[in-house]
């Protein structure tokens, strides 16, 4: 199957396209409501809240005796909360830090849902579609009608996050400012943390507890290192989710033994190194370029500047000097590179025997930059 | 009680000591969900040495699964040494990225092998018993060989840097001032941790590590504040929860791990809500006297301002509170009888007065 096949299989495959399109959806929603949870410092937050839905399941499970996933998501939204609850209730009347409090629900609720799932777990029929499906996902079983759910719910809480857009923005920037303005920051908070909430119900079909936290941090995460904007972060927040998720529904595909949620993941996780590496102003080869460049350039004026005083003591200051005698001033590293650098801009010419002198464009220049110094010294 | 039966609870007690020692430090030191990226990054370890070694008994996978829990706390702070990511986020970006290089590795290549990753990330203490080992001619489960060597580590190790350990925790800056690595001891305790995850999600799974880990000493947090009793309490939790836990499970017939994570974290309930000073109804409690302290401060202070004045007669009197204070009348009745039972204020006519008890109260309060 070359890449043409693969991506022509897009429109023309039915479980392909409907697979892509939902883990699609899952990528753009949790990208979008991931974005708010990583600048407000809540990647792991979705970590402890995919775990606090295992009760939720089995709970829904055991009362209902249906499997169809809305009733599923209703228990597994339900016990998301009350993790929500227990989690704000430790941080803000306890002296333990929310990285513990994190700890405590996700395993609390975990093993909760454990103990649960050995009741179901008596009923033979419940076996296969417990709790493998729910750790790691099963994209590939994913139904139109599961598709439609999540587009319906993923559509809605983008919706309230569209109308509170300011509100949250503000809340996630500024929480004490907008306390003052007299926003009710307590609930916004709790909103928004809800609508992760739904964000990690909806994907827990297709990638599973372990992995959704990924889904909520890496495409926010890629997404800071492009921009300082919100909106445009989170815009493209939903795009790498998107991408992240339909690249990966194809490369599962492909292959037996590749489950759909762990590919998703080391999808985003490329994006995310490649965003870290080499977006623009951020990116760590974008920095690392922009160093060298920074080095180069103050040792070429280095090497313009030092030529210059050293012919200011001579009665013509475009008077050639041996490259040796500048190599005794600079120190030699990259001396002939600054002087070609400088000979191209026009600023130093080559005399005979490696000798070297300033040009009037040179002599200007070197004079100028000189007096640069002296006035930032002065200040 | 069969000898399965206590085979299984010595292995969590043994689990439950081994976790909660080194989760008081991750609790302390504010790095209690590294717990969480390490016990499941353990597998790729595993995975690795497994493809690397060609079988599951060698040694030499724990050793490799330890290796992959330190490279994980490297990578993280790799990467939050960038500053392009937050801590939080960097630790929710390297373990997904491995766990699921993980999964894949396993469904390409060990598939068949007993390496299923339910059992990884569940365990299965029930079985823990089958699988033996020969010790100074002993035949003891494997679990609690490996746990019990994995406990007498981590108190070693304790024990031995236990100043360090305390300094760096509470102090880092006077700790690397007086010449000790923090990084160091940072990596020690990260290294105990990761050995700690390997043994113990044998037998409990990686998901409940962080139970048994990070759990016991929150909650032992919230019971004192010297770290040799944080130390004592946090085991004891863990070992409480562990048995309660397994007679739970054997009453209900339910998995065994699951019952004891949710007994620990009963406990921990328990804690929050009744811990001495700590607890959430110590907190109601000292809100609701602090509320009744101020309004009757509030009161003496009011009579103050106006005793001996003209106006006396009409602003200290019970009906005028409300006036005045903005207090309900009940509220008022209330904290004027609470007053007079205290003896800071006494009923003249149908005025108040201040006792000189009472003035002095309000006279202290303006001062300060």
């Amino acid at each position: 199957m070359n890449w043409w096949d693969l991506l022509t299989s897009l429109v023309t495959d039915h479980t392909v396209r409907t697979v892509a399109l939902g883990t699609a959806t899952l990528g753009a929603v949790s990208g979008v409501l991931g974005a708010f949870a990583v600048l407000r410092r809540q990647s792991l937050l979705g970590d402890a809240l995919s775990h606090a839905a295992l009760p939720g399941v089995a709970l829904a499970y055991m009362l209902t005796g249906a499997k169809t996933p809305l009733v599923l998501m209703l228990g597994a939204g339900l016990t998301g909360f009350l993790a929500i609850g227990l989690f704000f209730i430790i941080t803000r009347n306890t002296r333990i830090k929310e990285d513990a409090s994190l700890g405590i629900v996700l395993s609390s609720f975990f093993g909760v849902g454990l103990l649960l799932l050995t009741f179901l777990q008596r009923n033979p029929d419940a076996r296969q579609a417990g709790l493998n499906t729910f750790l790691f996902g099963q994209a590939a079983a994913l139904l139109t009608r599961d598709v439609v759910t999540m587009a319906v719910f993923g559509g809605l809480a983008l919706l309230v996050v569209a109308l509170l857009w300011k509100e949250f923005k503000l809340l996630s920037f500024d929480k004490d400012f907008g306390s003052s303005l007299g926003l009710p920051t307590r609930g916004l908070d709790l909103l928004l943390t809800s609508l992760l909430v739904v964000a990690i119900v909806l994907g827990l079909q297709a990638v599973g507890v372990v992995l959704m936290s990924a889904m909520i941090v890496a495409p926010g995460a890629a997404a800071r290192q492009w921009t300082d904007d919100l909106a445009r972060m989170a815009l493209l927040s939903a795009f790498f989710g998107a991408l992240a998720g339909v690249s990966g529904a194809l490369i599962s595909s492909l292959g037996s033994g590749l489950s759909t949620g762990p590919v998703i993941v080391l999808c985003a996780s490329a994006i995310v190194l490649f965003s870290l590496l080499l977006a623009p102003n951020r990116g760590l080869a974008w920095n690392a370029w922009r160093n060298w460049r920074n080095r180069n350039r103050l040792r070429t004026e280095a090497v313009l500047l030092d030529l210059y005083r050293m012919s200011a003591q001579h009665s013509d200051p475009t008077e050639p000097h041996p490259v040796s005698a500048l190599a005794a001033v600079t120190g030699a590293a990259a001396l002939r590179r600054s002087l070609q650098t400088l000979q191209t801009r026009g600023l130093v010419r080559p005399g005979q025997n490696n000798w070297w002198a300033l040009t009037t464009q040179g002599l200007a220049e070197a004079q100028r930059m000189e007096a640069a110094l002296a006035h930032k010294e002065a200040q | 009680m069969s000898s399965a039966q206590i085979e299984i609870q010595l292995i969590g007690l043994v689990v439950a000591a081994a976790c909660a020692l080194p989760g008081v430090f991750l609790v302390l030191r504010g790095m209690a969900m590294m717990s969480d990226a390490i016990s499941h990054t353990v597998l790729l370890g595993i995975v690795l040495g497994f493809m690397a070694l060609g079988n599951l008994e060698s040694p030499w996978l724990i050793i490799a699964a330890a290796g992959m829990g330190l490279i994980t706390v490297s990578l993280t702070e790799l990467l939050n040494r960038t500053k392009l990511v937050k801590q939080d986020a960097a630790i929710g970006l390297v373990f997904p990225a491995l766990f699921s290089l993980a999964v894949i590795l396993i469904s390409r290549f060990a598939r068949g092998v007993h390496l299923d990753t339910d059992a990884v990330l569940l365990g299965e203490l029930a079985f823990a018993p089958f699988n033996r080992v020969d010790l100074l001619g002993l035949s003891v489960p494997h679990s609690l060989a490996l746990m019990a060597v994995v406990l007498l580590i981590n108190i070693a190790f304790i024990a031995l840097f236990y100043k360090e350990l305390k300094l760096a925790t509470f102090d880092a800056g006077l700790a690397m001032a007086l010449g000790f690595s923090p990084a160091l001891i940072h990596y020690g305790l990260m290294a105990l941790v990761s050995v700690t995850a390997v043994g113990a999600f044998d037998a409990v799974g990686s998901i409940l590590v962080v139970a048994f880990m990070v759990v016991p000493g929150a909650g032992a947090y919230l019971l004192t504040d010297k770290l040799e009793r944080m130390l004592l309490y946090a085991v004891l939790i863990g070992a409480a929860g562990t048995i309660g836990g397994y007679w739970a499970a054997r009453w209900l017939d339910a998995n065994i791990a699951g019952s004891m994570a949710t007994m620990i974290g009963l406990l921990f309930v328990l804690c929050l809500l009744l811990a001495p000073q700590r607890g959430l109804v110590a907190i109601a409690a000292r809100r609701r006297r602090q509320r009744w302290q101020f309004a009757q401060t509030m009161l003496t202070i009011h009579l103050l301002h106006h005793e001996g004045t003209p106006e006396a007669r009409v602003e200290n009197r019970l009906d005028h509170l409300h006036d005045h204070l903005r207090w309900e009348a009940q509220f008022a009745q209330q904290v004027v009888q609470r007053a007079r039972e205290g003896g800071l204020i006494r009923l003249a006519n149908d005025h108040l007065e201040l006792t000189a008890q009472g003035r002095q109260i309000a006279e202290q309060n303006l001062r300060a």
